[in-house]
């Protein structure tokens, strides 16, 4: 382990019995109390993996079936038309598209000023600010998704849109920023802000919390060795919270990735057969938004089917973002205190 | 505070229910002569129990209306409608979920999806069910253009807007039909319902039957016009609201609370403004599609009737010809017989609805009659 890990070595040093010091002895004492509470946590454990595992198997078990029906290729086909059961002919890519840029556009916004949010928390505002500001911070993600939809399309989108007018006819040239022709603002790049200010709790409170635990001999031996404020931030809180801001990136990610109400709300959706662009100043349906458009009407198992199957590639695209992290952070290995 | 009210009625109603039907189940007999007898006047109240219906969000706001008038005449009773779309409504009529179903179309009759809508039904009551046209709902051609206050509309011309064919407001097609009036050359932006809805299909219905050249795609819940959509009725209603040079179809509630330009329609016998009357009309010159006191209609929205908007949808509410409880039956029967009254179905108006003509109301309150 290098030293930028925030680990300090008396941890890393085996104990007189060459155990890890932080290991315990793995024994219990077969006490109630500690059977119990074993029994308890190990139950609620093995409760969340069989819930899940069960949640994936019944989206497989209710998918595949019109997977196999589908007359189109279910991944890279732009159709949805599945009221008519012997014809069923639905792919995802508009969807996959539209769910991606969103969370893309709401990430890029929400990580770098959650972050900088939590640094001036934790180590620029004075005491008497610092507690008020983070509990104003967490105080919007409470606010429910609703009401950031309609917020988003009655106040924050008329006012915003002229920017987006400008940037439309600045960069137009250029395919993410072309024009498609939708009216009024309501299009990715604006659910994208929304999004990310809806996250934006999600990534400061976490970040927030890592950035505190940052190990004062750390931060007092970058000033110690003549580092700026900023210098101190970047060789000794930065590189200690990495992995935690990471982890609380990914959880946004995975809030924005299922946003539903406030992107059905705001967002233009597209009339089938229309001309594919790569805009971010086009509508479009994500996979949360087209389902919950279209729950009222599941009349046939077909149909409820390919909806499924929609939400399936939801599920695994939400873990595979989840494994990845996983794997960043285990190769960061920074969380180990 | 009404809601938390509400649901506390609704629980007491519930238990008190509960109760009665336990009661009830020693002496049946009693029960079923007593409601038999109670059936006829619309005033006379049964002594409280709980309705639970579900479906078309078309029909949502009337029967809300009707609901509380109701419960306001005949205290201790409770109705609940759950506006969660008319395929759930049927589904959970048809799964024993719910008393009574609302729907934007009449059960359908011929299989779709291996479920023929109609067998299910009955195959659940025992007995057929029927449908009860209770609420009509012209769907308004909505438009925001500046300075335009009246613009009249062919089933031709308003196929081709909404198919993205005729595409600026001064148009030669759109001019011819308003001499008089300037029209801008701005770009007409068509908005339509992102969500699958009733709305859509009767308003392809509409578009399909009186203009089938101009409208090539079959009628359905899901748009396969152009333009741009939105959610639900509120959404494409305001973004015309907020879109110069917008057209939309909604309901003509949404069209008046955002006091949107309603265009009229000449399906060939001259220029039809939206009223309650010329929607009444329209559905007198329906036609009778079902059996006896299943009274489904066959709306012409083709029709060429003199002072007639075609432009309608008919919800229905669908309930078991004969009910599996008595005490559910006798209230059925009160809460439809006011819905269909003529006082209730007058009030309608007021909040977007146009009211049953006489002679159909005459009909579903003989079917109401004749429920058992």
């Amino acid at each position: 382990m290098s030293s930028v890990t925030g680990v300090s070595i008396a941890d890393e040093l085996p104990g007189p019995d060459r155990r890890h010091t932080l290991g315990g002895d793995g024994a219990g004492t077969g006490r109630l109390g500690d059977r119990l509470f074993g029994g308890a946590a190990k139950g609620a454990g093995i409760f969340v993996i069989g819930l899940v595992s069960l949640v994936g198997a019944f989206l497989l078990w209710q998918a595949l079936p019109a997977i196999a029906d589908d007359k189109v290729n279910f991944l890279t086909s732009r159709e949805w038309s599945v009221d008519n059961a012997s014809n069923l002919r639905f792919g995802i890519l508009e969807l996959l598209w539209t769910t991606i840029a969103v969370s893309t556009i709401g990430m890029l916004i929400a990580v770098p000023v959650g972050v900088a949010v939590a640094l001036f928390i934790t180590q620029y505002a004075p005491t008497w600010l610092s507690r008020p500001a983070a509990n104003l911070v967490d105080l919007l993600a409470a606010v429910p998704s609703i009401v950031y939809g309609i917020w988003g399309l009655k106040t924050f989108v008329p006012v915003f849109d002229p920017v987006q007018s400008f940037l439309k006819d600045t960069l137009g040239w250029f395919p993410l920023f072309s024009d498609a022709g939708i009216s009024g603002g309501s299009t990715i790049l604006m659910v994208g802000i929304v999004l990310a200010i809806m996250v934006l709790p999600i990534v400061t409170a976490l970040s927030r919390e890592v950035f505190a635990q940052t190990p004062v001999t750390h931060t007092e031996g970058a000033l110690a060795l003549g580092a700026t404020k900023w210098e101190m931030i970047r060789v000794a809180v930065l590189p200690f919270g990495k992995a935690g801001v990471i982890s609380a990136a990914m959880l946004a990610l995975g809030r924005a990735l299922g946003e539903t109400i406030a992107v059905t709300i705001i967002l233009s959706t597209l009339a089938a057969g229309s001309d594919w662009t790569w805009s971010v100043f086009n509508g479009g349906e994500t996979f949360a938004s087209r389902i919950a458009n279209n729950a009222g009407e599941f009349d046939s198992p077909a149909k409820t089917g390919a909806f499924i199957a929609a939400g399936l590639v939801l599920f695994v695209l939400t873990f595979v973002v989840n494994a990845i992290a996983r794997i960043v952070i285990e190769r960061r290995k920074a969380f180990i205190e | 505070m009404k809601i938390q009210r509400l649901g506390l009625v609704a629980s007491v109603a519930l238990v008190g229910s509960i109760a009665l039907t336990a009661c009830g189940s020693d002496s049946n007999d009693p029960g079923t002569s007593g409601s038999s007898s109670s059936s006829s006047a619309a005033s006379d109240c049964p002594k409280g129990g709980t309705l639970n219906g579900e479906g078309s969000s078309a029909q949502k706001n009337a029967i809300e209306e009707a609901i509380s008038s109701f419960q306001d005449e005949c205290a201790g009773t409770t109705i609940n409608y759950n506006p969660t779309g008319s395929g759930a409504g049927i589904k959970q009529f048809t799964a024993g979920q719910v008393d009574f179903a609302g729907s934007d179309s009449a059960l359908k009759t011929v299989e779709k999806d291996g479920v023929v809508e109609s067998d299910a039904a009955a195959k659940y009551c025992g007995s057929p069910a029927w449908n009860l046209p209770m609420v009509t709902g012209p769907i308004a051609v909505s438009y925001n253009v500046k300075g335009v206050d009246k613009l009249i509309l062919t089933p031709e011309v308003a196929a081709n807007i909404f198919a993205g064919k005729v595409t600026t407001w001064n148009d030669a097609s759109i001019a011819k039909l308003n001499s008089g009036v300037t029209l801008p050359s701005e770009p007409i932006k068509v908005f339509f319902r992102s969500d699958e809805s009733g709305t859509t299909e009767n308003f392809t219905k509409y578009l399909k039957a009186a203009a089938p050249d101009a409208w090539t795609t079959d009628p359905g819940k899901k748009w396969l016009g152009k333009g741009e959509g939105k959610e639900k009725s509120a959404g494409v209603a305001g973004a015309v609201k907020g879109t110069e040079g917008g057209i939309t179809y909604a309901e003509w509630s949404y069209a008046k609370d955002n006091k949107l330009g309603i265009a009229q329609i000449d399906n060939g016998a001259g220029p039809v403004e939206l009223t309650g009357e010329s929607v009444g009309k329209a559905v007198s010159a329906a036609k009778a599609d079902g059996e006896g006191n299943d009274l489904r209609l066959k709306l012409d929205y083709a029709t060429k009737e003199a002072g007639a908007y075609p432009i309608l949808l008919v919800t229905y509410e669908i309930v078991c010809s004969k009910g599996k409880d008595a005490a559910k039956t006798a209230l059925t029967k009160a809460f439809l017989t006011h819905f269909a009254s003529a006082d209730t179905q007058k009030g309608l108006e007021e909040i977007g609805y146009a009211p049953l003509p006489d002679e159909v109301r005459t009909k579903v309150d003989a079917a109401i009659a004749a429920l058992s």
